[in-house]
This record gives C-alpha cells, structure tokens and sequence, in this order.
C-alpha cells in the first residue's frame, strides 16, 4: 500500500469510527432536505378567517362564498364586531373582514393579527384579492416562471447545499486537522519522510469523497422525492457543487493553519462559515432586503455565489452561461484560498 | 565517524521567552544519554529541534553529521521521534497504528519486527484493541514501537516515562537498556531524577541553560562530603533550626528527612548538642548519600 493509501484509509477509518458524527453527516442533509421540502414552509396555506357584515348584500354574499371556496382559507363563519376581538386575542382566528354599506358603497375592512408578519401580510393580501375579485375593476394576470407551484423546497434545495458542504468540508477537516496537532500525531507525521502536501492531500481526499457521496444523494432525493426538475444542467450541477467542496475544503484547511484547538477551529468554522451561510447568503433572507452593508459582507460569502448559482441552474433551468460570473468569482475564491493554506501550512510546519 | 548527536550553541526563542540558551554538548554513538530536569526547563523545545519540527535561533545540532536544518530530509529516515504525550491514533487499533507508522517510512513490520519484539510482545496479544483503550504503560510501547519501526539509528524519547505506572517505568528502562545493546544510540529525558542513573551519561538541565555533563556516579562524587540527613518529630521546628545554624550553609526536605549540608568544619556532635539545647530532643543527624537531586538543589541555588 502506498504511503498515500494508507493516509486515506487511516483518516476514513477515523470517519467511520466516531459513529455519532458519521450519523450526523449522513443523517443530516436528508432531514434538512425533507424538513424544508415539506413541513417548513413559507407559504400560507388555511387562513382562518372571520367575517363581519352589517347589512346582507348580493354583493356580501358572493364574496364570502368565495373566502368559503378558496382553498387558502378556512372560513368560520360569522361573527359580531365585539366577539373579533377575543377571538383574534385567543388565536381563534387568524383575520377577520368587516363588511360595510355606507351610503350605497360596500366598505370593507380587514383585521389580522400580526403577531407572525409574514402570515399577516400574506393572508391580508389573499383577503384583498377575494374581496376586490367582486368589483374586478382591472384584471391582473400572474404567471409564474422557473417554479410554478411557487414551492419553497427548490429554493432551498441549494442553501441547504451550500450549507452542508460547509459543514463536512470546513468544518470536519479543519477539526480534524487541528486534532492531530492537539495529540501530537501531526509532529510524527512532520517527522517521517512524507512530504507535507501529501499528507494535507491523504486529509482531504476522504472530506471530498465523503462530499461527493452526499452531494450524489442529495441531488437523488432533490429530483425524485422533491420533484426537480430534471434537464442538461445537472451536469452543470455537479462541476459547480465541486468546485464548492473544493471551495469548502480550502476554507478548513485555512483555518486549521490558524487556530491550535478542536474547539477554537469549531468555533471559527462555525461562527465565521456556518453562520453567515444561513444568515447572508441568501439561503433564507433575500440579499437584495438586506443593509447595504450586509450585501457588501454577503459578496464575500462563498455560499451567496454558489445559492445564485445553483438557483439558476435547479429552479431556472438556465445554461451555464447565465452562472459564468458566478463561476469565475467561487473560482478565484478557491484559487486564492488554497494557495494562501498551502503557503501558510508550509511556513507553520517547516 | 561523526559523533550521533552533536549540539554546539543552541539558542530557541519563543517571543520573551527564551526556552534555550546557549546549549551544548555531544552524544556518542551507542550511548544511553539522559536529559534531566524539571518541567518546562526547555527538554521540548531541544527535542523539536532535533527531531526537525522547529529550526533554532541561533547555533546548529547534527545528527550522524547531518544538519537539522539543512539535512532535514535525509535525517528523518534516521531518527526516531516519541513526543512528550503518547501521539497515538487513539481510534485505532494496536496493529493499525503500528501498520500505518510502518507504511508512512515505507518499511514493512516483518523485516523489523526483531527491533520491536522486545518491546511489542506484550501488545501483540491484543491487535485488535484500541488504542485508546489501552493503560498508560502499554500506549507508552506502543508509541515506542511505532517510533521504532523503521530502525531508526537515534531514538528521541521526550519524556517517555511521564505518566506512567512504577513498575511500567522500570520495565520501560529495561527495554532501553536492550535496544542500547542492539546499537541504538538513545536521548531520553525525564523530570525524574531516580531514572538518571539508568543512563550512561547525563546533562543536568534547567532554564534552557545545561548545568552539568558528566556520568551519574561523576555527577555526584564529592556530594556526601558534608552532606547529613536529619529527622526529629518537629520537622519544621528542625528545618528553621538548622538554617540559623552558622556551620550549615543549606537544609532543605528530602523525602520524609531533611537534608543538611554543611560548611567547612561541620561537627556532627556539636551540631547535634546545640540542637538539643533548643529543645528539639529526639533529633538524628547522620550522614547522608548524595544524589542527582542533591546536586540539583546545589546547581540551582
């Protein structure tokens, strides 16, 4: 066996040795994935709403036949103004519409309990379009692109990518990495006749084989179970998914040059990677809402490039051209991380 | 033919911290050669620069004639590194260690195994445990083994002994003595000063400066000169006594007696007679042996 053979097989026998975290990796990615495919969702389904009229219309009546038929809502029926406010105060129900006739005009009225905004403001939106749907003064026509059944799983389909190979990537090898230095194990390695880059190499081909193999199942599942659509960008999937595990590998290498102590290179992958992956990228909070200071700080978060990027490809479907500039910037990331590691993990050692 | 190790001028600075200071001394080839002194006496910082891992400030070592510094490459085939903590794979196995240290010099355990065996054959019962299963003294041979694997001609043991049963420790020495046989030159170091006679020569060492080079029993010859032993059932009483005294010039604790040493013309008798007068009835002083330690407290006065 060669000395590089036996280096990969000793760190995948680490892998495979600590259980819990073997469990963690693997276990993981396929709960994200099916927790935000399925139960987390941003959309907002079942309003419960509660009506108010004074004076029963032609008109009154045609629009609650509509909150009763519109398969966002739950209608509960009718109600006196006095009882709104308890029943929106016990979380009874969600948002309740005041009918009105004054002189010959229907006024209407719609209070919602704004205790969670993003339910608020969408279901007063859904009442507003039921409500005006009478009147139908100008009609809109909406057509959604990319993704049709607006399902929130394919945009989160690449931030929980982008996150996990954090994760594996940075965070697992650098751990790793600064363990052998806290035992000792790194001063034997350093002492024998193998060369330093070849025993960084023997540390992080396992990571990215271990990747690969996650990055393999979740696109399965992302195609089948989550229903993806499947086209030629696949292809286009994998070469930039592996250029962001390399990205990531770099990122635990860097840091693992720095700190010393398991703990300090959990601490710093996590709060410095793992973090901004889930907060800036735009995994979950649109860039484009944030501070202006936060999108300068999101540009230099790898994740934000590889999200924009796999969006367009997975949900957009659009060609490789559309993610060259995408491409070039996690290129250039990448290029200049691994050479500052390389240069700094061989002033540390010699 | 080049002296196995050779120090000559070792300086190592770590920010305000000078680890060593000037160091120097020679190690011949076939010798066992103690490193002795207290923690954080710049042991370490020697051994990393030996073993290659760190370059010195200033001055230069060989080993086998071959520069630390610039020989780096050709030199690590030749030693035999063991850290201060046992650095082992703690999830691997007995054999999987010693199978993965075999492979990364690219030799094979069956042509060495006759360089381990003296010391693996208690491991060799269970390959299969993990390492970090095992007690301290079997880690500490098999961290020997795997340094000894690819017959390295110069063994650096940075504190092999640390933390490690008593019984273990002396088996320890035995196994040293056998491999030293075989024609393994050996640097060991030690903060126990009882484990310094099992060496053939040692270098007294402390604040990164070396005290002294010589055999054990060079070290001491000449130490029982005015060296007593002294006891009583007030030991602290004793101890403030004897320091008032005028003939003695130093009294400190050794073990459960107090050792005294004296000025020149020290009367045991009229020591003893003016102690007495003080009170201090059941007092003993007689005659000690001196050891390593003794010359230690001396050294660093």
């Amino acid at each position: 066996m060669s000395i590089f053979q036996s280096l990969v097989r000793k760190e995948a026998l680490h892998i495979i040795r600590d259980t819990r975290t073997m469990v963690i990796t693997l276990l993981m990615p396929i709960v994200l994935l099916l927790l935000f495919g399925f139960a987390i969702s941003t959309e907002v389904n079942d309003v419960r709403v509660v009506a108010v009229v004074d004076q029963f219309t032609d008109e009154t009546r045609d629009i609650l036949q509509r909150l009763r038929v519109n398969e966002y809502f739950t209608f509960q029926g009718l109600t006196t103004p006095e009882d709104v406010d308890a029943l929106l105060r016990s979380g009874k129900t969600d948002a309740a519409l005041f009918l009105r006739k004054e002189e010959g005009v229907l006024k209407s009225q719609i209070v919602v309990d704004a205790s969670n905004t993003n339910t608020a403001q969408t279901a007063t939106a859904y009442i507003r379009g039921v409500v005006n749907g009478s009147s139908a003064k100008s009609l809109i026509l909406t057509s959604t692109l990319y993704n049709q059944q607006l399902k929130s799983a394919y945009n989160f389909v690449p931030g929980i990518l982008g996150m996990i190979f954090i994760l594996i990537c940075a965070i697992m090898t650098s751990v790793s990495i600064v363990r052998e230095k806290e035992t000792g194990t790194m001063s034997l390695l350093l002492v024998s006749p193998v060369k330093p880059r070849t025993i960084i190499l023997g540390k992080l081909v396992p990571y990215f084989l271990l990747s690969c193999v996650i990055l393999t199942v979740m696109l399965l599942m992302a195609y089948t179970v989550l229903g993806l659509p499947v086209s030629s960008s696949v292809i286009s999937v994998i070469a930039v998914s592996l250029l962001y595990i390399i990205l990531s590998l770099s990122i635990g290498l860097m840091v693992s040059t720095v700190v010393d102590t398991q703990l300090t290179a959990l601490i710093v992958s996590a709060v410095m990677f793992m973090l901004p992956v889930i907060m800036l990228s735009g995994m979950i909070f649109p860039v484009d809402n944030m501070p202006v200071v936060l999108q300068w700080i999101s540009n230099i978060i790898p994740a934000r490039w590889y999200i924009e990027a796999m969006r367009k490809l997975m949900v957009q479907q659009l060609a490789f051209s559309y993610i060259l500039k995408d491409v070039l910037i996690l290129l250039i990331m990448t290029l200049v991380l691994l050479a500052a590691s390389i240069v700094k993990f061989r002033s540390s050692t010699r | 033919m080049n002296a196995a190790i050779e120090v000559s001028g070792l300086s190592k600075r770590y920010g305000n911290l000078t680890a060593l200071d000037n160091v120097s001394f020679t190690v011949e080839r076939g010798e066992m050669f103690g490193l002795i002194g207290p923690d954080g006496s710049g042991k370490s910082s020697l051994y990393k620069i030996l073993a290659t891992l760190t370059s010195p400030d200033a001055g230069s070592a060989t080993i086998c004639g071959l520069d630390t510094v610039n020989d780096y490459v050709k030199l690590r085939k030749l030693i035999g590194y063991m850290p201060e903590k046992f650095s082992l794979y703690q999830d691997l196995t007995v054999s999987e260690n010693l199978h993965f240290f075999a492979s990364l010099f690219g030799v094979s355990i069956k042509d060495n195994y006759d360089i381990i065996a003296p010391v693996f054959a208690q491991l060799e019962r269970f390959p299969n445990r993990r390492a970090g299963a095992l007690s301290g003294g079997m880690k500490q041979k098999l961290a020997l083994s795997c340094a000894l694997i690819h017959r390295p001609k110069i063994l650096l043991l940075d504190e092999p002994t640390t933390g490690v049963d008593a019984v273990s420790r002396s088996e320890f020495w035995d196994m040293l003595s056998t491999l030293r046989e075989k024609g393994i030159t050996i640097l060991v170091s030690t903060s126990y000063m009882d484990e310094a006679t099992r060496c053939g020569r040692i270098a007294l060492i402390d604040k990164g400066k070396i005290l002294r080079v010589n055999t054990p029993d060079g070290l001491v010859a000449g130490l029982d000169e005015n060296l007593y032993n002294a006891s009583a059932t007030r030991m602290f009483e004793l101890l403030t006594r004897i320091r008032q005294l005028p003939e003695v010039e130093d009294c400190y604790t050794f073990g459960a007696t107090l050792h005294v040493v004296g000025r020149k013309g020290f009367n045991l008798s009229s020591v003893m007679d003016k102690l007495r007068l003080e009170g201090l009835h059941d007092v003993k002083v007689y005659p000690a042996k001196g050891d390593i330690e003794d010359l230690f407290i001396k050294l660093t006065r």
